[in-house]
């Protein structure tokens, strides 16, 4: 059969969503070409902000070129199709290229609208949608220190955390009398905006724009209507959004009356061949501003190009959101504006804590037909469910959103009762019935489930629920869910740990005596060492401790492929005189130790033999360097820029905030390593929100960011508390850790763990924060004990003429092994190449 | 002809850990098991990860089979037979070692 030739108007995340549909079914039936209007490829517009709080163009990208190469999918980037002749079935393209057709999709967004005021297109008035748009904001922000944003919606307030973010006062002027009109009632949007005015940003309702000259204060001034004025250095347009029709409607394709262009249940537009999907199409009179909805287009048109005949249709879908606008949440479900007949509703307000909720139920209080949610938006997957489902309310149905005071879950609806269809993750389309089916191909924990259907990893929204889901499917199967440490001990790393601080067991034999079975493996012992060191932080090479010890921590090196170890001295956030460079220098040379320059600001040496380490150390000791632990799962570095002190743009003294906490854990035995950042500023040059701990410093004190990761599994960390001071900020992480320590699993992460608490941020703020298990007085004293244990464990194996005696190659000479070879690499020593007797193709671990 | 080489005494090798001696040209991993008070000696090259690492494994059991995983990679290598758990096709040398009054001697 001849392949069908079909051509995407638009890459951005519907299009390649079609794309990568069309290409998942059947790539050989189809030969596509995509137009792109931007200079890339599609990326993340959803997570668009986070471009300007560290994410790269390169991680917001949802495609690159070499998979498209490899699916022989043709693309042309900053090339806007200009004209469409459905007639020959061909369009034209700004660069002049002609292409031909079987299909034609038309995926070509929305544009900003800016309102049509004089002065609206001078250098720094900008709109929010592009990755150039923010580069231009963000270049605007460094000569200006006052932003508006015109329009309090959505993307208006999203638009105006970040300009705050940029360091800007910031003002939001809205037309209409409240924030977030299409999705709030008048008292939730008012709740939102004290809210949002305990943040700092300026809220101005019921203002209309009328032009736009120059300031006499700062750049330019905004006129009102009303004859008040506001001025400002940069404005952002964030007045809604318009579909991209120019396009069709020059073909004489049908758009509607206030735009968009029309289509069917298929998503055809009048032009049986040329369809319309995402933000650009309009079914029924209704525009989808959300990715959710036009991701469902995307699949319903791929399949009825590939095959008319067994196509699903589109039926309208659900604009319920639920979103964390400069910090608050805000949740907004169905028709919440009193346009449906005979409706009542309920509210709830607390103006102690600051929240506000309303559902609004039909006249026989059988059915949910909205709800707001300001403050708390737990509620909002278990009302969302009932609505979608069309599930039974409670004969009160008020307990839906009264708080829950007697902790008894009378009012949630329990994840059994949901029909088998019920959307659980709307961004991926992830039903009830998907995760049973990924509950019986042996998935068992979230990070499984996420993996294997993508379930929770687009806005998050759905994560609290969809664990429900999993675990009881889970408990349905049977399925214990086996945390077993080893065949050793049948507890969990968390149990084992509650057992050795609660029973006060202070070594390995009696522990396994009392709990364990068998002689112990390479699994059970390190990780009991390390629960033992975190909690009674002896020196961990005391006799009755070496057998559990890994070989790095026993040699207090790391080991390398060779069978050499490492020697990585403290630096404390990378801070260093002339005097201590030098002897490391001459150690390095000295020894031969080849040198290098780590990402953790810090000089690792490469290559010492056993035998050497002690009087390597020695050296380095007596010059003052303690031990780095780069050996142990433990605190490595904090790193951190030159802030306050030196930099132009510091606000804080990240240096000496960064050496404080580097000194405060060094040596803090964990469940897996631990890095931290500082940076003086939210500039961010020490990348702090790829960190476990990243503190960002503001103008009133200290931003803290937790559970990030770089590696293998890079994880943006999560803002956990603003503006702190630093006493309050050392609280929480010393709270934070502790509780770390004491939960997590073997070799886990603070990422992983975080993505594995049950209740997610949310409860961890709760447990820091708020303290509401009351364990913060405890953790705290946990980590005061630990700290003051601390000992240069080089330091205290020099001290001692037995233990320095372990560091031998041989028990019965004073040889060296003769086994390691070197040879020379750019002027340094390097390990020789293995003979290859036996290959391997990868590393097998435990 | 009963050769038995004396390496160290019994109290130099820490509870369940391993030592390397120097037998010959050969280098030997021993390992002083004191829950069961007994020693073990096999070959001290990690045949796998290609360096002489194995006194420096942890020692522990796997079911009934007692031993050392090594240290590079973490394969399992049987104190008492020297198979590699995980791949049985690789094998290392098992020596003869002895405790006698307090020291530690490998048959040659
Ligand atoms: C800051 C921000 C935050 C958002 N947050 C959320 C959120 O939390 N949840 C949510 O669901 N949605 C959110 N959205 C909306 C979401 O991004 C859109 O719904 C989604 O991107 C729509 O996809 P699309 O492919 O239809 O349009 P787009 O992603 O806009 O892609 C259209 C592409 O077509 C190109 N194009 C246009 N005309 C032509 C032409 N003639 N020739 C060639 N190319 C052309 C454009 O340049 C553009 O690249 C957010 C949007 C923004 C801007
Ligand atoms: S993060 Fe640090 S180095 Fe970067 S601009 Fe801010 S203060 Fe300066």
């Amino acid at each position: 059969m001849k392949k069908q030739r079909i051509l995407v108007v638009g890459n951005g995340m519907v299009g390649n969503k079609l794309i990568d549909n069309l290409i998942q079914a059947d790539h050989h039936a189809v030969d596509i070409m995509t137009f792109s209007g931007e200079p890339r490829l599609a990326y993340d517009r959803v997570h668009l902000t986070s471009y300007l709080t560290g994410s790269s163009a390169q991680d917001l990208a949802l495609v690159d070129a070499d998979y498209y190469q490899q699916h022989q999918v043709h693309f042309s980037l900053n090339d806007k199709v200009t004209q469409i002749d459905p007639l020959a079935q061909t369009v034209t393209t700004e660069s002049g290229r002609v292409e031909s057709y079987n299909k034609l999709v038309l995926a070509t967004g929305s544009y900003p609208f800016v309102p049509p005021i004089s002065g609206n297109d001078q250098e720094h008035c900008h709109v929010y949608r592009t990755l150039e748009d923010l580069d231009a904001i963000e270049r605007s922000s460094q000569q200006s220190g006052v932003g508006v944003v015109i329009g309090g919606g959505l993307l208006g307030l999203e638009a105006a955390n970040a300009i705050q973010n940029l360091g800007l006062e910031t003002h939001v002027v809205e037309f209409a009398p409240r924030l977030m009109a299409v999705q709030l009632d008048q008292e939730g949007g008012d709740l939102l905006r004290r809210k949002i005015e305990a943040m700092g940003v300026k809220v101005h309702t019921q203002k209309a724009t009328t032009e736009i000259v120059a300031g006499e204060t700062l750049r330019y001034r905004m006129n009102f209507n009303d004859g008040s004025h506001l001025e400002t250095d940069m404005i952002v347009f964030s007045a809604g959004i318009r579909p991209q029709d120019e396009l069709a409607r020059a073909a004489g394709i049908t758009v509607g009356e206030r735009g968009g262009i029309e289509i069917n249940q298929y998503c055809q537009t009048n032009h049986a061949n040329i369809y319309a999907i995402g933000e650009c199409a309009l079914w029924q009179q209704q525009i989808f501003g959300l990715v959710a909805p036009g991701y469902q287009m995307a699949k319903v048109a791929a399949q009825h190009i590939l095959s008319p005949e067994q196509a699903t249709s589109f039926n309208g879908a659900d604009m319920s959101t639920k979103l964390k606008l400069l910090g608050v949440d805000v949740a907004s479900i169905g028709e919440v504006h009193g346009k449906t007949e005979g409706a009542l509703s309920y509210t709830y307000k607390d103006d102690i804590t600051q929240v506000y909720k309303r559902l609004i139920v039909s006249s026989d209080k059988k059915k949910i037909v909205g709800a707001v949610l300001v403050g708390d938006a737990q509620a909002y997957s278990n009302l969302l469910q009932i609505r979608q489902n069309d599930m039974p309310l409670p004969d009160n149905p008020s307990v839906l959103i009264l708080p829950n005071l007697v902790n008894d879950d009378s009012a949630a609806i329990g994840v059994e009762a949901l029909p088998d269809k019920a959307m659980i993750c709307s961004c991926f389309d992830v039903s009830k019935a998907a995760i049973k089916q990924a509950v019986i191909s042996g998935c068992v924990n979230m990070s499984d489930l996420k993996a294997s259907t993508n379930a929770s990893t687009g806005c998050g929204g759905c994560s609290a629920l969809a664990k429900q889901v999993l675990d009881s499917e889970l408990a349905k199967l049977g399925v214990e869910v086996n945390n077993h440490l080893c065949e050793h001990f049948a507890y969990s790393r968390q149990e084992l740990s509650d057992l050795i601080r609660v029973q006060k067991i202070k070594t390995f034999e009696a522990l396994l005596t009392r709990y364990g079975k068998g002689h112990g493996c390479e699994v059970c012992k390190p990780t009991v060492g390390s629960i033992l060191a975190s909690f009674w932080n002896d020196y961990i090479l005391q006799q009755e401790h070496l057998e559990l010890q890994d070989t790095n921590d026993l040699y207090l090196g790391n080991m390398q492929k060779d069978g050499t170890y490492s020697v990585v001295p403290r630096i404390p956030a990378g801070e260093i005189t002339p005097e201590r460079l030098i002897v490391l220098g001459e150690v390095a040379r000295d020894f031969n130790l080849y040198s290098k320059i780590t990402g953790g600001q810090r000089i690792d040496l490469f290559g010492a033999q056993l035998n050497d380490l002690p009087a390597i150390w020695q050296r380095l000791v007596d010059a003052g360097f303690e031990t780095g632990h780069a050996y142990g799962k433990s605190l490595r570095t904090v790193k951190s820029c030159v802030g306050s002190a030196w930099c132009r743009y510091g606000v804080q003294d990240s240096m000496g905030c960064a050496i404080d906490l580097e000194n405060r854990y060094k040596g803090l035995r964990s469940p897996h390593k631990l890095k931290f950042a500082v940076s003086g500023c939210t500039r961010e040059c020490a990348e702090a929100q790829s960190k476990d701990i990243g503190v960002i410093a503001t103008d009133k004190g200290w931003n803290l960011f937790i559970c990030g990761n770089g590696g293998m599994r890079p994880r943006h960390a999560d803002l956990f508390a603003t503006d702190l001071d630093t006493t309050t900020l050392i609280r929480y992480i010393d709270r934070l850790l502790m509780f770390y320590i004491r939960t997590a699993d073997r070799l886990q992460r603070t990422s992983v763990w975080l993505e594995n608490l049950d209740g997610g941020i949310d409860y961890l703020k709760d447990v820091i924060i708020d303290d509401k298990l009351g364990l913060g007085a405890e953790l705290e004293q946990a980590m005061v004990d630990s700290i003051s244990k601390y000992q240069c464990e080089w330091k205290t194996t020099l001290e001692s003429p037995e233990k320095r005696q372990r560091f031998h190659h041989f028990i019965n000479s004073s040889e060296r092994d003769d086994g390691v070879q070197f040879i020379e690499i750019r002027h340094q020593k390097s390990p020789a190449p293995k003979g290859n007797t036996l290959e391997i193709d990868k590393p097998v671990t435990a | 002809m009963n050769n038995w080489l004396t390496i160290c005494n019994i109290t130099d090798i820490a509870p369940n850990t391993g030592v390397c001696a120097k037998v010959g040209e050969k280098q030997v991993a021993i390992f002083f098991h004191k829950r069961t008070d007994a020693l073990y000696a096999i070959s001290n090259y990690d045949p796998i990860g290609k360096a002489n690492v194995l006194s420096r494994g942890i020692i522990g059991s796997i079911g009934d089979q007692l031993c050392v995983a090594s240290p590079l990679y973490k394969q399992h290598f049987d104190l008492q037979t020297g198979t590699c758990l995980e791949d049985p096709s690789v094998h290392i040398d098992v020596y003869k070692v002895r405790q006698n009054s307090g020291l530690v001697q490998i048959h040659q």
